[in-house]
């Protein structure tokens, strides 16, 4: 059992769903939908089954592949797992299966849908796993073609066209990429030739002592390509309106995961290969970082249609995130790893739910709706799970990545980090004004006719609702995975201090 | 025995269990989970007793301790964990015994509310919540259930989510709270840096020998801000009073035993670190005593059962912090006992009012209740005569510990305005009681005692508030003081001249009281008339609430809808921009590319030419 790739099936299965969705005819929709469901399922379990597998005490890149791919450039196929891979890898799957159930009355195309969306889910999963630079870019590249496709063909169009939209995510994904591809090159050249030989492997490339000018030049490329992914300020603008037009599966997919590349690319790539660089960069990143914090929350008051509020709530959390790297620390660090977890499962939750009310009344504007939770109790439920976790309530999962992010980042950036920590008070007004004009207040006959969560529907809230809970009252389950990576991380590029910049 | 100490963890996590339960299965069942939900909460009840005859037979000074893993890394370590010592001990009884009150009298309250079961979950993981709080043995726990409490006063304020005023009122308590406790977050990351540890203990060793005590101002500055907000003390206040949009049952166990006794138990907690730095303790006695006299100003000119209830509640609180700053930790404490006994009994009986009466809470159209509602007047006369502080009741002598520690300590002026507050408590509440119940009597409608399963509660709780305040009185040589005691605490033997004051004071209040409003000296009507602008200031709350929406609207939401422009059209405006430009610059030369092959042969001889005139140019340069 020991040898069985089970990062590769994990991977490829979904590709395989839709490979076999394709051969399908298009009539038969339900066979469509249970082959996405079978294999996203299948996936879920082949990643929790590594959770249960990995071996924390020993640490490391674990359940590695590797398979010699191009030799004159150095690159394998080479996968592998360790602490801070691991818990996106599960939330890619938690969230790809959510989505799939999630879009199960999709009506229109359902075959090209399903058969997307699966492409979207293996892309994602295998930035998370590839441990060679080439096929991390790869995969990156592999996911904008499905959303671009699934915006325009099957989004929305309100503030913005579907069209717009689709445009807009796509290019910012691609001018985002083009700056680190230039980074990734010259990563490749000059560690060529400080090595001696090619390599696109990312442990090997972090043993190269990298000059500290060329690190603070490719580290700026690299915050600037990722920081477009992680949606930070002010380069988040495509974050809100691509939301706003993307069908529900693509709005939680990429919220939940896609956006994390960015984070885990700034810890993975940026760090690990680029500590002096990243460590010059921080203070500029952490007054971006407060950037997103304050100012998308603030905006965030004033936004009346519910997917522009996760929109901008969730440029809002990556502020967190981008803060907790930015002070460079073990502590920050898991932090920041923790709240990428968190904000996936809330905010595909929160987008699911979204997407259950949409699908139905046609309308997301706060004002035309009220006193839902008399009519759809459990959307009731969903809604309120995603909106407490969202202002970081304790129980939930992300208190313990905002708490934790507090802690670390407090002792590098006090005046930050307390300017930072006023977004609990910003989150809350706006979360429970939405929650309360959505579900609480008289009861509106006009809505009557909605149908509450049922079936098929309750699949995103039970497992998404279910990480939050479980993560957030037991937060040693995924914590103790997340140290044991960054903590073996932070030794590798070893001691240092942030700033230098200004 | 020990081991009822070793499972007291049980005491938060069956009401919890209870909460799971009912969410997960049982909300199908009302009466089903009614059942489950007060009988946890029973036996958490049962065991606290069990618990605290364990601390109390040990004698003062004993604490257990244990802990489990939660959130732990190096550098940072959060454990889950339990302290029980004399203090916890008393809270847990407190809340468990009110929140067992509570429940039960729910059970007719509520009767027949299509949300009896959400309403006995959210009951259940309320006094969960509150029990966590005060087992917890370090800072970061007590956040946890801290915000958890709050999460829940949000809940249940906002049960009947149907009524807007109810969804406000809980959006209001819930933010107001958020306040605070940025605040109290930051105290706590402050601790966490610059001590390593949270937990009570390891602070409490290190705290007095700190080399740097000016760190420990904002420390205690900022561990302030979380009773500030959740006990309501000025100028985050204005949560409590609407927070009676909830069902009453949920006003008496917020107003007495959960949420707002939270913050003055977090000061108990966290003497060691407060009565380290006096600025901040006199400090929190000036806020404490404002609180007080503000709020009983307020309660005055109340026309609301509730309210003037809630405004009550208000100055007292303001006298348990006022007790803390002034070093009488003791007194606050004990005062937070014998409060939550009689205000939970007067937030109940008046329940037992709207109840009968379908919901009227208007004083003034009420009246004549005593001969209808005996058991109702009667223990709500009883409950405000231990709050206004009448002799053996129980508000009498933990009211007269707090004045006696603020006379004793040197604080003559809060003193003064203690005895003032008692004064003005003694008029309002028998202002209340004169009208609602002794009154004239205005409606004609049938109105009927409530059930037993309502007046049983009423009635323990009025036994309790007559006995509970002999624990901490002479009589009893003040075995109170013997147990919840910290360094630092002053203790004072009691003052004959000090009980005799106050009790005056209160006789005075009762008296004035009977004359308006019972014999009718002057009429209430002429007062108002002449003072009618000081009348409209303290009846409108001095227009705090108003300040606050008018500063939200005009900071809050301007502020938002600035940056939102700002968004639209300067971020997105350049990003759309450079489309633009990329666009018709494509759009612009895309004319040179006609098709007509003379232009591109022209185009062509034209470059040729340049490179000819460039080369010809360097080749002159290079001779020259």
């Amino acid at each position: 059992m020991s040898d069985f790739p089970i990062l590769s099936a994990a991977l490829l299965l979904p590709i395989l769903g839709a490979l076999l969705i394709m051969i399908l005819p298009p009539r038969q929709e339900s066979s469509i939908r249970a082959v996405a469901a079978v294999s996203t399922l299948a996936s879920l379990l082949l990643s929790l089954g590594v959770c249960f597998g990995y071996d924390q005490a020993k640490g490391g890149m674990q359940f590695v592949e590797s398979i010699p791919w191009v030799r004159d450039l150095g690159v394998s196929y080479a996968l592998g797992v360790d602490g801070i891979s691991l818990p996106l890898l599960l939330l890619t799957n938690l969230i790809g299966f959510s989505a799939v159930y999630a879009s199960w009355h999709t009506e229109e195309r359902v075959k090209e849908f399903f058969a997307l969306l699966l492409l979207l889910i293996s892309g994602v999963m295998g930035t998370f796993v590839a441990t060679d630079l080439f096929i991390f870019f790869l995969f990156y590249e592999v996911v904008v073609i499905p959303i671009y496709l699934l915006v325009i063909m099957f989004g929305s169009s309100k503030r913005v066209t579907k069209e717009y939209a689709g445009m807009k995510l796509t290019i910012y994904l691609l001018i985002g990429s083009a700056f680190l591809l230039v980074g990734l090159i010259a990563l490749f050249v000059k560690g060529q030739a400080l090595l001696g030989f090619p390599s696109m492997d990312i442990g090997t490339l972090a043993g190269v002592d990298f000059p500290v000018t060329f690190q603070i030049f490719i580290y700026c490329l690299m915050a600037f390509g990722f920081g477009t992914l992680l949606s930070m300020f002010p380069f988040h603008a495509w974050s809100p309106d691509g939301y706003a037009g993307a069908p529900t599966a693509v709005s939680m997919i990429h919220a939940g995961v896609l956006k994390k590349i960015g984070g885990y690319g700034l810890i993975r790539i940026g760090l690990l290969l680029l500590p002096a660089g990243a460590r010059y960069v921080a203070p500029l990143i952490a007054i971006l970082a407060l950037g997103n914090v304050v100012y998308a929350g603030i905006i965030c008051l004033n936004q009346r249609d519910l997917k522009y509020i996760v929109g901008y709530s969730s440029v809002s959390h990556m502020g967190y995130v981008l803060l907790g790297i930015a002070s460079v620390n073990l502590i920050s660090i898991n932090g920041a790893v923790m709240m990428m977890f968190a904000h996936g499962v809330m905010a595909a939750l929160f987008f699911a739910m979204i997407g259950h009310l949409y699908q139905q009344s046609h309308t997301r504007n706060v004002g035309d709706f009220g006193g839902l939770a008399h009519q759809m109790p459990r959307l009731a439920v969903g809604f309120m799970l995603a909106g407490l976790a969202s202002l970081g309530l304790p129980g939930t999962v992300n208190f313990i990545g905002e708490f934790t992010i507090f802690v670390g980042a407090f002792g590098v950036y006090n005046l930050l980090t307390i300017l930072a920590i006023s977004g609990i008070v910003i989150t809350a007004v706006y979360i429970l004004r939405t929650l309360g004009g959505v579900l609480f207040g008289p009861r509106r006959s006009e809505w009557d006719h909605l149908q509450d969560l049922r079936g098929v529907d309750l699949v995103p809230l039970l497992v998404l609702g279910g990480a939050i809970l479980v993560g957030g009252i037991l937060p040693f389950t995924i914590m103790d995975l997340i140290n044991s990576g960054v903590g073996q991380l932070l030794v590798q590029i070893g001691p240092g201090s942030v700033g230098g910049i200004f | 025995m020990q081991d009822i100490l070793s499972i007291s963890w049980l005491i938060p996590v069956l009401p919890f269990l209870a909460f799971g339960a009912i969410g997960l299965w049982l909300h199908r069942w009302p009466q089903v989970s009614a059942g489950v939900s007060v009988s946890a909460i029973g036996i958490s009840f049962l065991l606290s007793l069990l618990v605290a005859l364990e601390v109390f037979s040990q004698g003062p000074g004993q604490v257990f301790q244990v802990s489990v893993r939660w959130l732990e890394m190096p550098g940072l370590k959060v454990d889950m964990g339990i302290l029980v010592d004399p203090l916890a001990a008393v809270m847990l009884i407190v809340v468990t015994a009110v929140a067992l009150l509570v429940q039960v009298y729910s059970l007719g309250y509520m009767e027949g509310d299509p949300g009896l079961a959400s309403y006995f979950s959210y009951q259940s993981i309320f006094a969960g919540s509150m029990l966590g709080l005060v087992i917890a043995n370090n800072f970061g726990q007590i956040f946890v259930f801290w915000e958890l409490v709050g999460m829940c006063s949000y809940l249940l304020i906002g049960f009947w989510f149907g009524r807007p005023s109810a969804r406000d009122a809980a959006i209001k308590a819930f933010v107001t709270n958020r306040i605070g406790d940025f605040g109290f977050l930051l105290g706590i990351l402050f601790l966490a840096i610059i001590f390593g540890t949270l937990n009570y203990s390891e602070l409490a060793a290190r705290i007095p020998n700190y080399h740097n005590p000016a760190v420990l101002l904002p420390i205690s500055i900022l561990l302030f801000f979380g009773p500030v907000g959740k006990s309501a003390q000025f100028p985050l206040h204005v949560w409590l009073p609407d927070a009676m949009e909830g069902p009453t049952p949920v006003s008496a166990l917020i107003h007495a035993a959960t949420m707002v006794a939270a913050g003055v138990y977090l000061i108990a907690r966290a003497f060691f670190i407060f009565s380290q730095v006096p600025q901040v303790m006199l400090l929190i006695a000036a806020v404490g005593g404002f609180t007080a006299l503000f709020a009983a100003t307020i309660a005055l000119v109340q026309n609301d059962i509730k309210r003037i209830l809630a405004y009550s509640t208000l100055s007292q609180l303001g006298y348990m912090v006022m007790a803390m700053g002034v070093g009488a930790m003791t007194a606050g404490i004990f005062h937070l006992m014998t409060h939550a006994f009689f205000k939970s009994l007067l937030f109940l009986a008046a329940g037992s009012v709207i109840h009968a009466l379908q919901g009227e809470q208007d004083i003034w159209k009420m009246g004549g209740l005593s001969q209808k509602m005996p058991v109702t007047t009667w223990t709500f006369v009883i409950g405000a005569l231990a709050l206004a502080g009448i002799p053996p009741l129980a508000g009498f002598w933990s009211k007269d510990e707090i004045l006696m520690g603020a006379y004793a300590g040197g604080y003559l002026g809060l003193y003064l305005l203690g005895s003032l507050v008692a004064f003005m408590t003694a008029f309002y509440m028998f202002r209340l009681i004169f009208t609602a119940f002794f009154g004239a009597g205005a409606g004609g409608q049938p109105v009927h005692e409530s059930p037993p399963v309502m007046t049983g509660p009423l009635i323990i709780l009025a036994f309790l508030s007559v006995v509970a305040g002999l624990l901490g009185s002479p009589l009893t040589n003040n075995v109170f003081a013997h147990y919840i005691t910290a360094p630092g605490v002053a203790h004072h033997a009691a003052s004959p001249a000090i009980m005799l004051t106050s009790s005056l004071l209160s006789l005075a209040g009762i008296w004035l009281a009977w004359l308006i409003y019972q014999k009718q000296v002057v009429r209430a009507e002429d007062l108002r008339r002449r003072w009618a602008w000081l009348y409209g200031l303290i009846y409108n709350k001095f227009y705090i609430d108003e300040l606050y929406a008018w500063l939200r609207r005009v900071v809050v939401d301007a502020g938002a809808r600035a940056l939102e422009w700002v968004d639209l059209k300067i971020i997105n405006g350049v990003v759309n921009g450079l489309a633009y430009l990329t666009g018709s610059s494509g759009r612009a030369l895309r004319y040179t590319v006609t098709g007509q092959v003379q232009a591109y042969a022209a185009w062509v001889v034209l470059g040729v030419v340049i490179l000819l005139l460039f080369a010809l140019m360097a080749a002159i340069a290079a001779m020259v």
